[in-house]
């Protein structure tokens, strides 16, 4: 019962999924695409009160253009990260795993404003989520 | 029923309420025993929202509806920093058919020891210890259980795995739990001869979206009262977070014999409020 029904529902998941030939870059909506989600994560931070703190001495036309570069690199399209790494951007911020899950929040909802297909945004996050140890409690 | 209903009514009518800062459904449902986990099973994950330095409280109702008896469940309980939970669970086993019913009360703790849900290679790692007390003991002293309560202590290991099936999210779950209760205590525990064993759990569910998921969960049962067999307890189920303040989760359920009424099968539901 419990297979078959598993079967089923592994069948049905795998007809409805288009097996994506163009990168996560396309997927995410390429150079637009791309520009619009970070735009949805800093209209997020704008507006949370949580963790706007951290970046009230960020210049955020660079790190705007820094964030596009770096999404834009990892999903596979035509650009070069030219930012420092991870660890060494976010150490001494004092950033706390409540700040990480509400920066992943604010990705999600920027990625589902765009409409991003679930698939797309799964593989997004999965390259994003080993991030946490070089960003929290450094 | 009723009460299911009227909490479920009164979820819905809370709207986003205050809620943490985890990614919605990370808090697991609320089990039958009234922790974090899916349907039958504790797991590693922390119940609520609440992240970091956060608090959330929670509370559920749930019904499990076999042939032969009706499980009544319910509870309520507190989660810190992501790390600690406390929980309260009450429970009202109805023997339909033989008459009567069995109570018992689940004081649970659990601590997160290592890893992130999300975050880490390594699974999220927890363990969880459960006070177990019947409120009607004569039927289980009389098939043979020695106490009226029990201790349970329990680790389990939990893991999202992003883009694993079908581009979705896959949550595995495994649980060695240490026990000596009959029926999960509703049957008393321990006994002439009878001890703590080791017994294994685990689940497996895919998550469709942000909000709704499909599992199946496995439990293993100790077997050891004389009187009637035991058997490993199984469910399927699916699951609603509505948002971060409430959820429901109805399943299918395969109990197997209970005090010697054979193949208990029926319908799961459940309904979580978290804050």
């Amino acid at each position: 019962m419990v297979k078959y029904l598993l079967l089923i529902a592994t069948l049905t998941l795998t007809a409805c999924q288009q097996k994506p030939e163009t990168s996560l870059y396309q997927r995410l909506g390429a150079e637009t695409g791309v520009e619009k989600i970070v735009d949805g994560v800093l209209y997020g931070i704008e507006h949370d009160q949580s963790i706007v703190h951290h970046f009230a001495d960020t210049d955020i036309p660079r790190f705007r253009r820094l964030l596009i570069e770096q999404f834009c690199e990892l999903s596979g399209g035509p650009c070069k990260y030219s930012g420092v790494s991870m660890q060494e951007s976010h150490t001494g911020f004092q950033i706390t795993q409540a700040h990480f899950d509400a920066l992943v929040n604010h990705l999600i909802t920027a990625m589902q404003q765009q409409n991003v297909a679930i698939e797309a945004q799964n593989e997004f996050l999965a390259m994003l989520a080993p991030m946490y140890k070089d960003v929290v409690y450094r | 029923m009723k009460t299911i209903l009227t909490a479920l009514c009164l979820l819905l009518a809370s709207g986003s309420l205050m809620a943490g800062s985890k990614v919605i459904a990370t808090g697991g449902a609320t089990n039958i025993e009234g922790n974090s986990g899916g349907g039958i099973v504790p797991w590693a994950t922390i119940n609520g929202y609440g992240s970091s330095d956060e608090w959330s409280v929670n509370t559920f109702a749930a019904r499990v509806g076999v042939d032969d008896f009706t499980l009544d469940s319910y509870g309520v309980g507190a989660s810190f920093n992501n790390q600690w939970e406390l929980s309260f669970a009450r429970q009202k086993l109805g023997l339909d058919t033989i008459g009567g019913e069995l109570r018992q009360d689940i004081l649970g703790i659990k601590y997160k020891v290592a890893g992130e849900l999300l975050y880490t290679a390594m699974p999220q790692i927890s363990l969880g210890l459960q006070f177990k007390k019947n409120r009607d003991f004569a039927l289980p002293s009389a098939v043979g259980a020695g106490d009226d309560s029990g201790y349970e202590f329990y680790i389990a290991a939990t893991k999202v795995f992003f883009d694993a099936v079908a581009g979705r999210n896959l949550l595995l779950n495994a649980t060695v739990r240490s026990t000596d209760a009959h029926q999960t205590g509703l049957l008393g525990f321990g006994g002439q001869g009878l001890g703590h064993k080791l017994m294994f759990e685990s689940s497996a569910v895919l998550l469709l979206n942000y909000n709704l998921a499909v599992g199946t969960e496995f439990k293993q049962k100790p077997n050891q009262l004389g009187f009637a067999d035991e058997q490993h307890w199984r469910d399927l189920f699916a699951a609603w977070f509505i948002n971060k303040n409430a959820s429901v989760v109805l399943g299918y359920v395969d109990l197997g014999d209970i005090a010697g009424l054979t193949e208990q099968t029926g319908f799961y539901l459940s309904v979580e409020g978290t804050w």
